[in-house]
């Protein structure tokens, strides 16, 4: 057995996801390679190849690899397809983007959001936002997955010493081309694995308002995020929602204020460890996956944990 | 310029499933069925473009029971101008319904296609990605915005650090998230001139589709249950408890 895993990476570092796919390539067993395409990717190579457990780093360079368009990068993921029983990438959105296109092109139907391996063609998923957990066996001679962060623990970043190969580049399809990317600059945690997560909620009330969910954050070094209403209603970009079709996450904690707490909101929250809610309605949903609830009006309960911090 | 809109028949969105006590599945009998909430919007950003005279004609088709016709009838009530059914019992899996939509898009040849980013029943995020490979073209993948221009459409993209805008050359594939549009509510008077439009019904032989599964499901159970929590009284004692008994702050 042999498992491929397609580093995320913006072209200097290694997206951290990526070693939490290690750790399930790990559990799969077998020789574990990396895929490193990147415009000029050396120091993110070099990274890789200090994981854990690495046996070789495939380094792939190329101006079309600058922005990980699915486009110029599945069909590499193809080329290297036939030395390999295993494909993994993270399931984030670099990782879903890409994975199900080259799935395609190898005709293998891939299994997403993979929170467990239960043996190297059965493996766990969450369905119906969390739901339900099913249990699938794959029937197809490759398998490609995409691992979701939060079930896995991060690999040792050091350690390793895989050989870096350098392999040839695949021409640009020719397709999309990258316009920009607005990202969301922040000094913050990353919300995806972040210790803390304080989220606000449509209760929040506005923009301005957001603020003190800030504040708190800042406070408890953590991360900030949102639900759906409040990324709709231009509280926080988009990147900053949380649920079924937003981020997974599951800190050691998470506040949940002004967020009432449907289902799709708590599929990408429920696996915190210690989860608290602040409400002000006694009867929202959210108190039944919260630890700690408090029904207050927010405007109150918060600035009164700052003070009290 | 003709788009056509794969749609899902699924789960309400506002239905709380819940797992069969033998754990083969779900129980979805007797629960209210929808459009899978992204094909909605995927639906109404494609009546937008014919509105606004970037589009022409918009085609909703969908693989799967006999009574997937209601949902078609719905994307028909928004706007679409016709619907196609693809029949079958089998649920098939997203490379299956990318095949079947190649067959699809190869008889119909539009221009565009925007569908779903994810079925929020098997929440698997693939079908549009396939359904862009088998093609050779194109994709642009969780898009908030949407614009057409000389033979190219320039996406908004949403990624994980943020937004990502990219210029596709068309013939492309587009996956719609949440915030691409509001879907409308459809009028009395559109729903029932939707009973009138015409919805062709194929069979999975008449695309050569084959519909058998290639992952096997051994089981379905329910997820690990959080145990019960407590309400605190006030602002004190939650940090209190938050430093002395679940030790998260310190
Ligand atoms: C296809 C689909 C996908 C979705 N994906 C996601 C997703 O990934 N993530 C997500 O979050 N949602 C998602 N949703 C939306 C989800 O169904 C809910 O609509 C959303 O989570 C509600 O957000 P909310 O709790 O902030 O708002 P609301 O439900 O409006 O709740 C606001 C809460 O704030 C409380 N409140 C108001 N004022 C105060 C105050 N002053 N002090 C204290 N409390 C106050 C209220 O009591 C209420 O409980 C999705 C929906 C669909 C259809
Ligand atoms: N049976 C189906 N019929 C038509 N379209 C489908 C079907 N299943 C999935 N799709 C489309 O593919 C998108 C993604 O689905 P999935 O890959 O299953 O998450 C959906 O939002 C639909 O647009």
């Amino acid at each position: 057995m042999s498992t491929l895993v397609i580093a995320e990476h913006d072209n200097v570092t290694l997206a951290p996801a990526t070693l939490n796919c290690l750790t399930a390539a790990q559990k799969i067993g077998g020789d574990i390679d990396f895929l490193v395409a990147a415009n000029d990717g050396g120091s993110v190579a070099e990274e890789a190849a200090m994981a854990a457990g690495v046996r070789k780093v495939l380094k792939a360079d190329s101006p079309a690899y600058e922005h990980p368009v699915a486009e110029n990068l599945a069909p590499l993921i193809a080329r290297l397809a036939s030395e390999y029983t295993h494909i993994l990438a993270p399931a984030t959105t670099f990782g879903k983007n890409i994975l199900p296109r080259a799935a395609g092109l190898l005709d293998v139907q891939m299994i997403s959001d993979v929170t467990a391996i239960v043996a190297p063609d059965t493996f766990e998923r969450p369905i119906y936002a969390g739901n339900a957990i099913a249990t699938v066996r794959s029937k197809d001679a490759r398998i490609l997955l995409t691992i979701r962060s939060t079930a896995f623990d991060p690999a040792a970043a050091g350690g390793g010493n895989a050989v870096i190969e350098n392999i040839d580049a695949t021409s640009d399809a020719g397709l999309s081309r990258f316009v920009k990317a607005e990202l969301s600059e922040s000094d913050r945690p990353e919300l995806g694995t972040a210790g803390i997560v304080v989220s606000g909620g449509r209760g929040v009330g506005s923009a301005e308002n957001f603020s003190l969910i800030e504040q708190l954050a800042d406070r408890l070094g953590a991360a900030v995020g949102a639900s759906r209403a409040a990324v709709d209603a231009g509280f926080v970009p988009n990147d900053y929602q949380v649920g079924q079709t937003g981020k997974i996450v599951a800190p050691e904690l998470y506040i949940a204020i002004g967020i009432s707490g449907a289902i799709q909101h708590l599929a990408g929250m429920k696996d915190s460890k210690v989860i608290v809610a602040i409400n002000k309605d006694e009867e929202a949903p959210i108190f039944e996956v919260a630890d700690y609830g408090l029904v207050e009006d927010l405007f109150k309960a918060v600035p009164d944990i700052l003070e009290k911090l | 310029m003709k788009i056509l809109v794969p749609i899902k028949r699924v789960v309400d969105y506002n239905v709380k499933v819940h797992v069969k006590a033998d754990e083969s599945g779900v129980d979805t009998a007797n629960v209210k069925m929808s459009v899978n909430p992204f094909d909605e919007i995927a639906i109404e950003e494609a009546v937008r473009l014919k509105e606004s005279g970037k589009a022409d004609e918009v085609v909703a088709v969908t693989i799967g029971v006999t009574k997937a016709q209601e949902q078609l009838r719905t994307a028909m009530a928004i706007g679409a101008d016709r619907g196609i059914l693809v029949e079958t019992d089998i649920a098939p899996e997203p490379l299956a319904v990318a095949k079947c939509l190649k067959a699809l898009v190869e008889r119909e040849r539009p221009d565009l296609v925007i569908m779903g980013k994810q079925a929020i029943d098997d929440d698997f995020n693939q079908t549009g990605q396939m359904l862009a490979a088998l093609l050779g073209w194109a994709q642009g993948t969780f898009a908030s915005k949407l614009q057409l221009e000389s033979g190219q459409a320039t996406i908004t993209r949403e990624v994980d650090g943020g937004l990502e805008t990219l210029l596709l050359p068309l013939p492309a594939i587009v996956t719609t998230d949440l915030r691409l549009n509001e879907p409308r509510y459809a009028s009395l008077p559109n729903i029932m001139k939707a009973k009138k439009k015409p919805l062709d019904v194929l069979k999975p032989g008449d695309l050569d589709a084959d519909f058998s599964p290639r992952l096997e499901t051994l089981k379905v159970r329910e997820p690990a249950r959080r145990k019960a929590g407590v309400k605190v009284a006030s602002v004190d004692e939650l940090i209190h408890k938050l430093k002395t008994e679940a030790k998260v702050l310190s």
